[in-house]
């Protein structure tokens, strides 16, 4: 038989699903316990039993100075700024979006421009936006949104310039106004897309806000891991890592979920 | 059958893994790699490489030293204590905080200077120190302008509670957040604090002139790698008092190149000289060395990195991690020593024995 058409049964599934996390948590395990077999106090590496122990200790017990238990203030910080941030992408590409594929004044006006923009690294920007923002809240937001919104526009301004001609003719044949048009036709057709991009986005959200967070900040996800970097606390550091993979990763489902529900007539696109 | 091959071949891979990853194990050799990176005491290791000086001593001890620069001074500190280099530039605090702290045995091989204006909290406008109360402070939490800082509050009465709180702010980008209306004050080390200064109402409330001697910047290599191969503490002493000896001479030609690979000019480099108090000859750094308020500071710093919590989870107390002086005296706990002052290689050169 040929290998392309060997399909795994339901336990080779799940053993092949494992089998790259089991191998990278055994290479760890051993690469660690190695280490430290040659220096107890080695920070590099620490024990995965050490791992787990800080991050029982980071998800429940509070900082010796302000009594807080700095891991879900990190963790609100960083959310409620990536979802301020994401937030008025969304808003802004949606709104941008309609209107470079659907008016022909708006395309000419902004397409071209919004390309160049699109082509500028969001970080090289960094010191600009401090100086102009400041160093507070706000210069966070904003790196988020500079980073990601021009995507977003040219993504969902490209998909409304794919909705069929006919479409419009036909609404247009109703009787429907340009207005109506844009919110009938056009924003509908964008929703599933509008979900899709977020998700394609959110790892460069995430990106930024960590770099943002990480140049300037007295709290944040980000802001923690530069700051215990400075005396090598790798077990505060991985449990970091993982929680925010985790946060990624449940963010996704959730929209993955959301777009389904919402609009299972999409589905095919997803 | 299967799995156990996937077992076999994944217990291989993290082996192998495992054995790349594992840290240098001390031993005689004669390749030697040794980081720095870019502060007014430190500009000499560059000038070493650059000028070949170093490669003269090296060769007349038989063995090849490398001289790295590093960006980012954290970073090379990190890399050191990973075992990627045999010594590094670093302050006392630091290297009690990250290499010694992680438990690798790090000996403080030259003591080259230690700060004297170089580091300064600057208020923006009028006030003292009493005035911070209330204002956010940017610094580089956990280093050196942090213990400045609380050694400065200190001196005022006031605490970090005082303040509405320390605000991490990258040393790349402390000019352009100075800028900043948020910005109310700053704890900064040179080349920034002068450029800071330049800005009309920056106010320096304190700098490190008010606690002499308490943050010393050192070369510190690994005490077993130093154990095995005295003579590459002997190579690294001799060429660095070779310079030492050219800058306390005034040679011109050696301070523009410093300056330079610092960014500045020759006046710039020779201002912050000027806050900085060199060892330029080794008979004086020894006596720094053995003299009685280093244990005195190196207590201090140790319990500053515990109430901030650097000394990390395996440190109960200040005295978790053992410092051992020149007369073989400890501070700290002494069946933990990973921090040693030791001046034989300082007395060498100042006895002209190398």
């Amino acid at each position: 038989m040929r290998l392309i058409n060997k399909k795994p049964g339901p336990a080779l599934s799940v053993f092949l699903a494992a089998l790259p996390f089991v191998l990278m948590f055994v290479a760890y395990a051993v690469a660690s316990y190695y280490r430290l077999l040659e220096n107890p106090s080695d920070k590099l590496l620490p024990a995965p039993a050490t791992v787990l122990e800080t991050a029982q200790r980071l998800f429940t017990e509070g900082d010796r100075r302000s009594g807080r238990i700095l891991l879900w203030h990190d963790t609100a910080s960083s959310l409620r700024r990536l979802a301020i941030g994401v937030g008025l992408s969304a808003l802004f590409g949606l709104v941008f979006g309609l209107l470079i594929g659907l008016i022909p004044l708006a395309r000419n006006t902004l397409a071209g421009f919004v390309a160049v923009i699109s082509m500028i690294p969001p970080l090289a920007l960094l010191p600009i936006l401090f100086i102009v923002f400041g160093l507070g809240e706000l210069s966070k937001v904003v790196l988020i949104v500079v980073g990601i919104l021009p995507f977003l526009i040219r993504d969902l301004s490209g998909r409304t310039l794919e909705i069929p001609r006919e479409q419009i003719v036909k609404a247009e044949t109703l009787g429907a106004s340009t207005w109506v048009i844009v919110l009938r036709v056009g924003l509908p057709q964008l929703l599933p897309r509008l979900i899709q991009a977020i998700r394609l986005s959110l790892g460069p959200a995430w990106l930024f806000l960590i770099a943002a967070e990480a140049i300037a900040s007295d709290q944040g996800l980000g802001y923690r891991i530069f700051l215990v970097r400075r005396y090598l606390a790798m077990d505060v550091i991985l449990t970091y890592v993982i929680w925010i993979t985790f946060l990624a990763f449940v963010i996704d489902w959730m929209l993955k979920t959301l777009s389904r529900k919402a609009f299972p007539w999409a589905e095919a696109g997803l | 059958m299967k799995k156990r091959h996937f077992l076999k071949t994944a217990i291989l891979a993290s082996t192998i893994l495992a054995s790349t990853a594992a840290p240098v194990i001390a031993q005689e050799k004669t390749e030697f790699r040794v980081a720095w990176s870019i502060y007014v005491g430190w500009m000499p290791w560059g000038y070493l490489e650059d000028s070949g000086i170093m490669d003269k001593w090296a060769d007349k001890y038989g063995i090849d030293v490398e001289i790295v620069q590093i960006n980012d001074y954290v970073e090379s500190i990190n890399q050191y204590t990973a075992g990627a280099f045999d010594g590094v530039s670093a302050t006392n605090m630091d290297t009690l905080s990250i290499p010694s702290g992680g438990g690798v045995d790090t000996t403080a091989l030259i003591v080259g200077d230690f700060s004297n204006g170089n580091d300064a909290v600057i208020l923006k406008g009028e006030g003292d120190l009493a005035s911070l109360a209330g204002a956010p402070v940017n610094l580089v939490e956990l280093s050196v302008s942090h213990y400045l800082l609380a050694r400065a509050l200190d001196s005022a009465g006031l605490s970090e509670a005082d303040l509405d709180g320390v605000i991490n702010t990258s040393d790349a980008d402390m000019i352009a957040a100075y800028a900043t209306d948020d910005v109310q004050a700053v704890v900064t080390w040179n080349p920034l604090v002068s450029a800071i200064m330049e800005e009309p109402g920056a106010n320096k409330l304190f700098d490190s002139s008010d606690i002499p001697g308490e943050i010393i910047d050192l070369m510190v290599v690994n005490t077993e790698t130093l154990a095995a191969n005295p003579d590459f503490g002997k190579a690294m002493v001799g060429a660095w008092y070779e310079v030492m000896g050219l800058m306390a001479a005034g040679d011109e030609e050696v301070l523009t190149a410093m300056a330079e690979a610092s960014g500045t000019d020759l006046d710039g480099y020779k201002a912050q000289l000027a806050s900085t108090q060199m060892f330029y000859d080794p008979a004086e750094a020894v006596s720094f060395t053995q003299g009685a308020d280093l244990p005195e500071t190196m207590t201090n710093v140790a319990a500053f990195l515990l109430d901030k919590g650097i000394l990390g989870e395996g440190a109960p107390s200040p005295d978790f991690v053992g410092v051992e002086y020149p007369d073989g005296s400890v501070t700290g706990d002494p069946n933990n020593v990973t921090f040693r002052y030791d001046t034989t290689y300082m007395q060498m050169a100042a006895d002209g024995a190398l």
